[in-house]
């Protein structure tokens, strides 16, 4: 799960690292910060996987006031 | 029992203003009771609720985020459905946020530092039962001390929140970077209120101000009304 802040919302720890990126001689131009969460989750197929993180997202993982989510997949 | 009107403090792991916020409630006439976060219930007799200040779960995955799933919030979420008074100050009101309880959500203070002073605030609706001791316009200087209170809600909403008279309390200045430099929101009903400044830290001129205790005393009033209203 990749968690990231929607587009278009102020991001100041993004900001604090472009900055630093910068003083660092580095020409970055937006930095956005994020999170991962790993999941291991047991499931018979991937869309009943995918409906139930989605849940997990719309009641905990994620704010979808600010915040916008990614699911993606690696089969065990 | 005592006639004072009982106020349930809610106690997360990582709360630290819940035995402040009891003082202060005690101090304007309240009978404080402390209600741990596994707990199912609330107290027989319940007139108020409180969401106190701290880092409940340590602030992990977003502030308030954890708290706002523990099972206390299913009789707090009952209780302000009934018409109760519940407020949530500093971590309280990002509970109430993340717990969709409150409209918008607290995000880190934009210039990344932890803020901790006195806050000058400006009163700008009084309709709900928390504000009915103030006037609009009133200047009230209530401390603030925290790293994630700019609070934010998309431009469609705080245009109708403010239009609706949600929008209660305002910096006088910019704190944090929240939207419209917003202190504290009510819900549509009147009955929940979110703030980041802290209250219960001021209820005493020594200390530099009394002016919470006017919130704190308004919601003492609230908690006798809806204890008169519903029977324990």
């Amino acid at each position: 799960m990749l968690v990231r802040p929607k587009e278009g919302i102020l991001d100041p720890q993004g900001d604090a690292v472009r900055h630093s990126l910068r003083k660092l001689g580095f020409d970055v131009a937006t930095a956005r910060v994020g999170r991962v969460i790993d999941l291991d989750v047991e499931a018979d197929d991937a869309d009943g996987a995918r409906r139930e993180i989605e849940r997990m997202c719309q009641e905990l993982l994620a704010n979808p006031l600010i915040e916008s989510f990614e699911i993606r997949f690696e089969e065990m | 029992m005592s006639d004072r009107p009982l106020v349930a403090v809610v106690v997360f792991p990582g709360s630290n203003d819940d035995r402040d916020a009891a003082w202060a409630l005690g101090s304007v006439g309240a009978e404080p009771t402390f209600v741990w976060h596994e707990e199912t219930s609330l107290p027989k007799g319940t007139g108020a609720v409180v969401l106190p200040g701290g880092f409940s779960y340590g602030d992990y995955l977003r502030t308030g985020a954890i708290a706002s799933v523990a099972p206390v919030m299913d009789p707090v979420r009952r209780f302000a459905a009934a018409g109760g008074p519940v407020l949530g100050i500093c971590n309280g009101f990002q509970v109430l946020c993340e717990a969709r309880m409150l409209p918008g959500v607290l995000r880190p203070n934009r210039q990344l530092e932890f803020v901790c002073r006195d806050a000058a605030l400006r009163v700008e609706a009084v309709d709900s039962v928390f504000l009915h001791r103030c006037a609009i316009g009133q200047e009230l200087v209530i401390p603030v001390k925290h790293g994630e209170g700019a609070w934010y809600a998309d431009e469609g909403t705080f245009v109708q929140l403010a239009a609706r008279g949600q929008i209660v309390l305002r910096y006088t200045d910019d704190v944090n970077g929240a939207l419209g430099n917003v202190a504290g929101v009510v819900n549509e009903t009147g009955n929940v209120m979110g703030l980041m400044p802290h209250p219960e830290h001021a209820v005493d001129p020594l200390l530099g101000s009394a002016d919470g205790g006017l919130l704190l005393a308004a919601l003492v009033d609230a908690a006798a009304a809806h204890r008169a209203l519903v029977p324990a």
